[in-house]
């Protein structure tokens, strides 16, 4: 019991909100939250996974610094629909920010557990506190809207394989 | 197609934010741990020291606990000489950043290590320069900056010494004055000054980022 049990967590933390804030004091002011909150409240956790118990503690905080800040989620993604990229492969770290940024914050996280975390569905709900169900729908969601912005197809409306 | 756009974009990101998991943490994350698992660390210690102090009358001259000394008294010691020469207003330094090659040159000789001093201009301290000082086995070196708002800050530098255990980044306040310090192997140090909190992890953590490489 003791901080030396979290430490090696910290790059997790850090690599997660990178992506999930999108700048980096942004996200290392989150991470130091977290790990200060984590301290005040490690008597709470109990003895199993402090991965995904450290995640919850980040969840918390990120929405928490969400409704503080009333970011306009919106305007993001009205910008990002006038800038399409041209493909997965070329995209580079600005693309991909500005294509996270553009999903709702609560489909970000799940995607970004999933890919950087290798995080299960379970692993995801637990931290995240939400249903299997829900971790389903907005992965696939979240994975559509990234993938439409990131590579977006020529609308091929009423094209069917006739067979 | 949909499965294999999905190994694509996890690769992509993978490939975007992996390195951050690489980058030094910073020092500030290195936090203090909560008291109380000090004071169970401490009587666990004093526990095991007594059984063993019992069990093995020989080992008593050299009780474990001795392994708790705290660091705190190399902290007390920056945090008074803060006090001390930071209000100087004619004689704040021995040797000014005017010579700070022959500043730096003397120092190291004098404490017996080779000292680096941090460059803190982007936190808006321009250095003034430095002092030799007393400490309890030897000499201790100690460089003052200020800012434009003639705010001092002082950052203390010397051997460990015997009895001192290794230490992360921590905090205390003597007084008006705060400290961070940290002690590694080869070296303590130990920055003071009269700021607030935040001000002083700011300016520390870019002097442990510049000293620690």
């Amino acid at each position: 019991m003791d901080y030396d049990l979290i430490v090696p967590y910290i790059p997790n933390l850090r690599r997660y909100a990178r992506a999930l804030v999108g700048d980096r004091d942004g996200a290392d002011d989150l991470v130091q939250d977290t790990l200060e909150r984590a301290v005040r409240k490690f008597h709470l956790w109990r003895p199993g996974d402090l991965r995904a118990w450290l995640f919850s503690i980040m969840h918390n905080v990120f929405v928490n610094q969400l409704k503080a800040r009333k970011i306009p989620v919106d305007l993001e993604i009205d910008e990002l629909i006038a800038a399409p990229i041209s493909s997965v492969s070329s995209a580079d770290i600005q693309d991909l920010q500005r294509a996270l940024n553009g999903l709702a914050p609560e489909q970000r996280e799940v995607v970004l557990l999933v890919a950087l975390e290798d995080m299960s569905y379970a692993d995801v709900s637990r931290a995240l506190g939400i249903p299997m169900g829900t971790v389903m729908s907005r992965l696939s969601r979240g994975r559509e809207r990234l993938r439409r912005v990131l590579n977006p197809e020529p609308a091929r409306p009423g094209l069917k394989v006739v067979t | 197609m949909s499965e294999h756009d999905d190994v694509r974009m996890k690769a992509l990101l993978k490939k975007h934010f992996d390195p951050v998991a690489l980058e030094p943490i910073p020092a500030r994350m290195y936090l203090r741990r909560p008291r109380w698992i000090g004071y169970a660390k401490a009587a666990m210690l004093v526990t095991v020291g007594l059984a063993i102090g019992l069990v093995l009358p020989s080992l008593r001259s050299t009780p474990p606990v001795a392994a708790t000394a705290s660091a705190a008294p190399f902290a007390m010691r920056a945090a008074r000489a803060h006090a001390v020469y930071a209000p100087e207003v004619r004689h704040p330094v021995e040797v000014d950043a005017a010579q700070q090659e022959h500043l730096v040159k003397w120092l190291s000789k004098r404490v017996g290590l080779e000292l680096k001093v941090p460059v803190l201009a982007p936190e808006g301290f321009e250095l003034l320069g430095g002092r030799l000082l007393p400490g309890p086995e030897g000499p201790v070196a100690q460089f003052m900056y200020q800012d434009s708002g003639g705010k001092r800050l002082t950052l203390y530098v010397s051997k460990p010494n015997k009895g001192e255990s290794l230490s992360a980044f921590r905090f205390v306040r003597e007084g008006p004055v705060s400290v961070f310090y940290w002690i590694d192997r080869d070296c303590g140090y130990a920055l003071s000054g009269e700021l607030d909190r935040a001000t002083l992890t700011r300016v520390a953590t870019s002097v442990y980022k510049q000293l620690e490489p």
